[in-house]
């Protein structure tokens, strides 16, 4: 842009509209606002503070710039045909969208309804898009751009409307009576108060209340260990080292909740050797030579505690990777959780299959208060 | 000649140039690029000839009678499924020690090599065989994919994502993707519970199943992403990168323009 | 239709409407209100588009889909699930998917709106924040825009559990598993949610009628008064020449804006159903309905829950028991109080601000983030403690993509959840007083032009351009932030001041807030730096040549 003036220019410059703002220092109280002034940079205030205003003063708009359709009716009608044409792409997409509706059925094949999918979306969106950028564009080149300067108004009301609203509100309240006979306004309130109640007692039958559900499973002396989905009962030798058995109890898909039960019932097996684990005298006789089986609801918050590490005997969880270590009976070594998982104590029937002796010990998955 | 000489000095000289050495050297490669390995059923294993193979390649890590050693397991009782499997999917020989044994494109042993490196160490103990062809076969019927699909979400899934693109494990290692794979060598991985993945055993997914299981994947691997691009089928994340970026870039992009003055 | 029907009808229909409705009156008054013109005042529309793309395209999915958890086998194109058992939600997202011409490409495209509605949101917000657009008289905005915010969360999670699939009914689980943490109530609540154990037969239906009623009432309500505010309010405008805090200077409403914002619409659809066409989204099929048992690698939430699913991830294993009633902190803190905290705090920041600066000025013009580096350093430290929860939400993605161990990505997100905010705001601060400092060199020295002069004496100068005005404005014409001064705690006969130790924390905080700052060149700065720069070029040889600045 161009240079500034000569030295006198300096004062030029400054044309001399000085703002009414005090110097930035200002002190605090428990009530009063600190910066009282309404105005901000650029007001029209004068103030003398020697020859030089305190700070710059608004220089007010740019000149306007004309664009290529103002001044030149070749570019004008260019952009109408730019306009024109995006709203011809606009109506051919929505052809091309109906056509697309009767032209590739759904067939069953993931090739037709791809073919489909995509055909309908690039109708529709071309349609869409063309729409608008036809509009936008013509709101650019073709209508007027000049900047239209409206003046803000306070929110607020006048000194007049403020008296006016409070004496109102005097006159309502002292018309009411509520001043004057507080038994009413007691009742009132009180009432007010008990209203609501019902209305959070009314959905008391939302659920039923917890009551044993959460510390008791299907499993049961004598319930058979069987897989999951197909509720067939396994074998103890069925499970060979480094196997691992995802586990329902036997009889789970005829309950009449399966997947709440399953919610709690979900076991893993496996088959690790008896040296490597842990010595704990508590769970002497849990296992089945070496053959164990964990709770697969995680003590976090609850996903199955599903990938099994071979080697490392380690199970992740995935939803936020707490890993346990089995040969530590399941302790958490790494992530949130907190709790190992309970370990369900197993034995072998007479027909060789692997049952469980009783249910769990401890409520199996996330923590809860009354959990003790 | 003079023409080509005459335009030496053009400014998309150089650009030419470059394409035409990354095309020399990449036709180069392709042609002198090992080919990948494919493990077979078919051939017949020279076990003596394996016996070689092992000693020059193996037993450094798994000692010279497969015994094992600090540094690798004991190969005795693998079977041969294990052999091909980690040779034929290029895991081993393992180049370096790591959390993990990745699959590889470029393995230097032919298929007689893996057969016969399986055929000497199935000859060492007991131990599963290479599949039987016949449970190999992807199936086609719906039946058999939905039970196997079913089996996939349960067994396998929370390891390698439901639509088998992998996951992760604990420090570094993951579950491969599943893609591309051999039905061959998904069996055998099944069987033999290669590094961190646990058996499956017969009892455990019988051969119907693991077929099964075979032809889920291969249906899946062989359907287009209905909804278009997959991104990947590894979820909201690369959803909530894409809506990010491309769409909400796409949009800001209009908006910039939306509201920069029109020449 | 001539032009004098045209004329007629017009006329006819005008006089029908101002008769009933007054609309000459709305006319006059509201159509040709002016806003300002900026990209950045587009983020809060492509948010409202969104919404609007969503409740068409959800009200089309509800035409088919089945808010219900009874039982049902389904036969359908997707092999995979044949005679497969499962849920009636699920089997009618299924059958939307396949069976309806143009199912699933609105399925698609309500699911892109989604992320984009919150995203937009998102970076609407960051725009409103880093230019003070939440000082008064805006701060009720603001905190509706908070509650927005909430909503839209709460409207993404209900919906995206309702196809009852694996990777969503997962979620559901933990949501469970938090609710059952909840101190004393915890149990009680999550079985009056799910109407009993989970996952029960119940909750489907009711996130549905969540989902598609309850909280779109609100969202509508609430976007309502949000709007209203901005037309009360009239918009905010970035500071410039011509613009000051008693005016807003852009176009008219009818026709430009109309136009303009009209035709947006179109382009924010438009995107979307392009996003719909060409990518997938949520492929419920490779998930299968949802069973306790299976899992899937990767399980993560639609990107806006992700940051809780990160916290959760990252939240050390701590529990305690006390009389025999457990508390699980790392459940609590992070998914209940976490998010309690930071929502609390986001609504009331202008509040806060406003009482530790002590500024209560009505504000129309916006600030540049730059100048207060403060509350930018705030805001950067914000984004930074959320990307990091939020990038801790896909470490499993980012383990097996990057070949990284998801221990070590916890650990390292774990420590940077402390270290990095704090460096943030730090580093943010200086990189502003120093922008700050750049534009008052300008504004004093102008630019350089990359010319230079030697003179006779064989000195080198290079040419500055001053400003102009114009250019300048931009640079000067803002506040002055300085701290508050205390007033002395007692008066003069030793009587302590009321309310004096709450004072001291705002003058703490007002400090911290601006003692660094970095004054804007005042006329007599400027006076002062050319008269320095004339004596420096007057001293010296008489044979001067008129150069740089000033001359």
């Amino acid at each position: 842009m161009s240079t500034s003036g000569e030295q006198g220019g300096l004062a030029k410059r400054l044309r001399g509209k000085k703002r009414n703002a005090r110097p930035g220092t200002a002190v605090a109280t428990s009530e009063a606002a600190v910066y009282d002034d309404q105005s901000g940079p650029g007001t029209e205030v004068e103030r003398d503070t020697g020859h030089l205003p305190d700070r710059f003063a608004n220089p007010g708009l740019r000149p306007h710039v004309h664009r290529m359709a103002d001044t030149d009716p070749a570019a004008a009608r260019r952009a109408e045909r730019q306009v024109t044409t995006l709203f011809g792409i606009s109506a051919i997409g929505t052809v091309m969208l109906i056509v697309a509706y009767f032209a590739f059925p759904l067939e069953g094949t993931f090739e037709s309804i791809r073919l489909s999918n995509l055909t309908l979306g690039l109708g529709m969106g071309l349609s869409l898009f063309g729409l608008g950028v036809g509009a936008v564009h013509w709101a650019k080149t073709l209508m007027p751009d000049s900047d239209v300067v409206e003046e803000r108004h306070d929110l607020h009301g006048s000194d007049t409307d403020r008296e006016m609203a409070v004496d109102i509100l005097k006159t309502g309240t002292d018309e009411s009576g509520i001043g004057r006979r507080p038994l009413i306004r007691n009742s009132l309130l009180g009432a007010a108060a008990l209203l609501p109640l019902p209305g959070v007692l009314l959905l008391g039958d939302l659920g039923p209340l917890p009551g044993r559900k959460l510390s008791e499973t299907l499993w049961g002396e004598g319930v058979r260990l069987a897989s999951d989905p197909s509720g067939t009962p396994i074998r103890a030798s069925d499970v060979t080292l480094g196997s691992v058995f995802h586990v329902i109890p036997e009889g789970l898909n005829e309950s009449s909740h399966p997947l709440e039960e399953k919610a709690k019932a979900a076991v893993l097996l496996l088959r690790i050797e008896p040296e490597k684990v842990e010595d704990v005298p508590e769970r002497e006789g849990w296992d089945v030579d070496g053959i164990f089986a964990y709770s697969k609801i995680c003590t976090h918050v609850g996903c199955p505690v599903a990938l099994y590490e071979q080697q490392t005997h380690h199970l992740l969880c995935p939803c936020h990777q707490s890993t346990f270590d089995v040969t530590q009976h399941c302790k958490v070594i790494f992530g949130p959780a907190k709790r190992a998982l309970p370990q369900l104590p197993i034995s072998v029937d007479d027909e060789g299959y692997l049952i469980a002796q009783r249910d769990f010990e401890e409520p199996v998955g996330p923590s809860y208060w009354e959990r003790g | 000649m003079k023409a080509l000489a005459a335009r030496r000095r053009h400014p998309l000289a150089l650009v030419v140039l470059i394409a035409l050495g990354l095309l020399v050297m990449g036709a180069a490669y392709a042609a002198f690029a090992p080919r990948p390995a494919e493990a077979s059923t078919d051939a017949r294993g020279d076990a003596d000839r394996g016996r070689e193979l092992f000693l020059a390649n193996c037993s450094t890590c798994h000692g010279l009678q497969a015994q094992g050693t600090r540094n690798g397991p004991t190969l005795i009782g693998v079977g041969a499924a294990s052999v091909d499997f980690q040779v034929g999917t290029g895991r081993m020989p393992l180049a370096a020690t790591a959390p993990q044994a990745p699959d590889r494109e470029d393995i230097d042993f032919t298929e007689q090599d893996v057969a016969d490196l399986s055929a000497w160490v199935a000859s060492l103990a007991p131990g599963p065989a290479i599949p039987d062809g016949e449970f190999l076969e992807p199936l086609d019927d719906d039946e058999a994919i939905a039970d196997g699909g079913e089996l996939f979400r349960i067994n396998c899934a929370m390891c390698h994502n439901v639509a088998g693109a992998g996951g992760a494990l604990t420090r570094g290692k993951v579950a491969p993707p599943l893609m591309g794979v051999e039905p061959v060598h998904v069996y055998e991985a099944m069987v033999t519970g290669p590094q961190s993945m646990p058996v499956f055993n017969d009892a455990n997914l019988t051969p119907e199943q693991k077929q099964n299981i075979i032809s889920y994947l291969t249906y899946i691997e062989n359907q287009p992403a209905p909804g278009g691009l997959s991104l990947g089928s590894i979820g909201p994340v690369s959803e909530g990168l894409f809506a990010w970026l491309v769409g909400l870039g796409a949009l800001i992009g209009c908006a910039v323009w939306l509201g920069a003055k029109s020449s | 239709m001539s032009q004098n029907t045209t004329a007629r009808v017009a006329g006819g229909t005008a006089d029908f409407l101002d008769q009933r409705l007054g609309a000459s009156k709305v006319v006059r008054g509201m159509a040709r209100k002016v806003f300002p013109d900026h990209w950045s005042f587009m983020l809060g529309e492509i948010t409202l588009y969104s919404f609007i793309v969503l409740l068409l395209s959800g009200t089309f999915l509800t035409l088919w889909f089945v808010p219900s958890m009874g039982i049902t086998t389904y036969e359908g194109a997707y092999a995979p699930l044949n005679g497969v058992e499962m849920s009636e939600a699920f089997a009618s997202t299924l059958h939307i998917s396949f069976d309806v011409r143009g199912g699933l490409l609105m399925r698609q495209i309500h699911h892109w709106a989604a992320l984009l509605f919150v995203a937009a949101m998102t970076v609407h917000m960051f725009r409103t924040f880093f230019t003070g657009a939440f000082r008064r008289p805006r701060e009720l905005n603001w905190v509706l825009g908070s509650i927005l915010l909430l909503l839209g969360l709460g409207a993404g999670f209900t919906g995206y559990s309702l196809p009852d699939d694996l990777l969503s009914g997962n979620g559901l689980r933990i949501i469970d598993g938090i609710l059952k943490s909840i101190p004393v109530i915890g149990t009680y609540t999550s079985f009056f949610i799910f109407g009993g154990e989970f996952p029960g037969e119940v909750i489907v239906p009711r996130l549905f009628i969540t989902h598609v009623l309850l909280i779109p009432g609100l969202l509508l309500a609430i976007i309502g008064a949000h709007v209203g505010l901005v037309a009360l309010n009239k918009h905010t405008q970035y500071p410039g020449p011509g613009r000051t805090n008693n005016n807003v200077i852009g176009f008219p409403l009818f026709p430009v804006y109309a136009a303009k914002a009209g035709g947006f619409f179109f382009i924010v659809f438009g995107v979307i159903a392009f996003m719909g066409a060409v990518a997938t989204i949520n492929p419920v099929w490779n998930y299968g309905p949802y069973d306790p048992s299976p899992i899937s690698a990767g399980t993560q939430p639609d990107w806006y829950i992700g940051f809780l699913d990160g916290a959760l991830r990252l939240m050390p294993g701590w529990e305690f028991t006390v009389a025999g009633f457990t508390v699980p902190v790392n459940v609590l803190v992070p998914a209940v109080i976490l998010p309690g905290l930071l929502t609390t705090v986001l609504a009331l920041y202008p509040f806060i601000e406003a009482w530790a600066t002590g500024d209560h000025r009505p504000h129309h013009l916006l600030d540049r983030p730059r100048n207060v580096p403060t509350r930018t350093g705030i805001g950067v430290m914000a984004i930074i403690f959320y990307g990091i929860l939020w990038a801790d939400g896909g470490n499993d993605i980012l383990a097996t993509f990057l070949h990284l161990s998801i221990n070590d990505l916890t650990w390292i997100f774990r420590v940077g959840l402390i270290v990095l905010p704090a460096l943030g705001f730090w580093v943010t601060k200086r990189i502003c007083l120093g922008l700050q400092r750049k534009d008052r060199e300008i504004a004093l020295h102008g630019r350089e032009t990359g010319r230079i002069v030697r003179t006779a004496d064989g000195e080198f100068f290079e040419v500055h351009e001053q400003l102009s005005d114009h250019d300048r404005w931009l640079l000067v014409q803002h506040e002055p932030h300085r701290p508050i001064e205390l007033e002395p705690d007692t008066d003069e006969n030793g009587v302590a001041r009321p309310g004096a130790r709450k004072d001291r924390v705002r003058q703490k905080i007002s400090r911290w807030y601006f003692e660094d700052r970095v004054e804007p060149v005042t006329p007599a700065d400027l006076e002062a730096q050319h008269a320095e720069h004339h004596e420096a070029v007057e001293s010296g040889t008489e044979r001067r040549e008129s150069i740089g600045a000033g001359d």
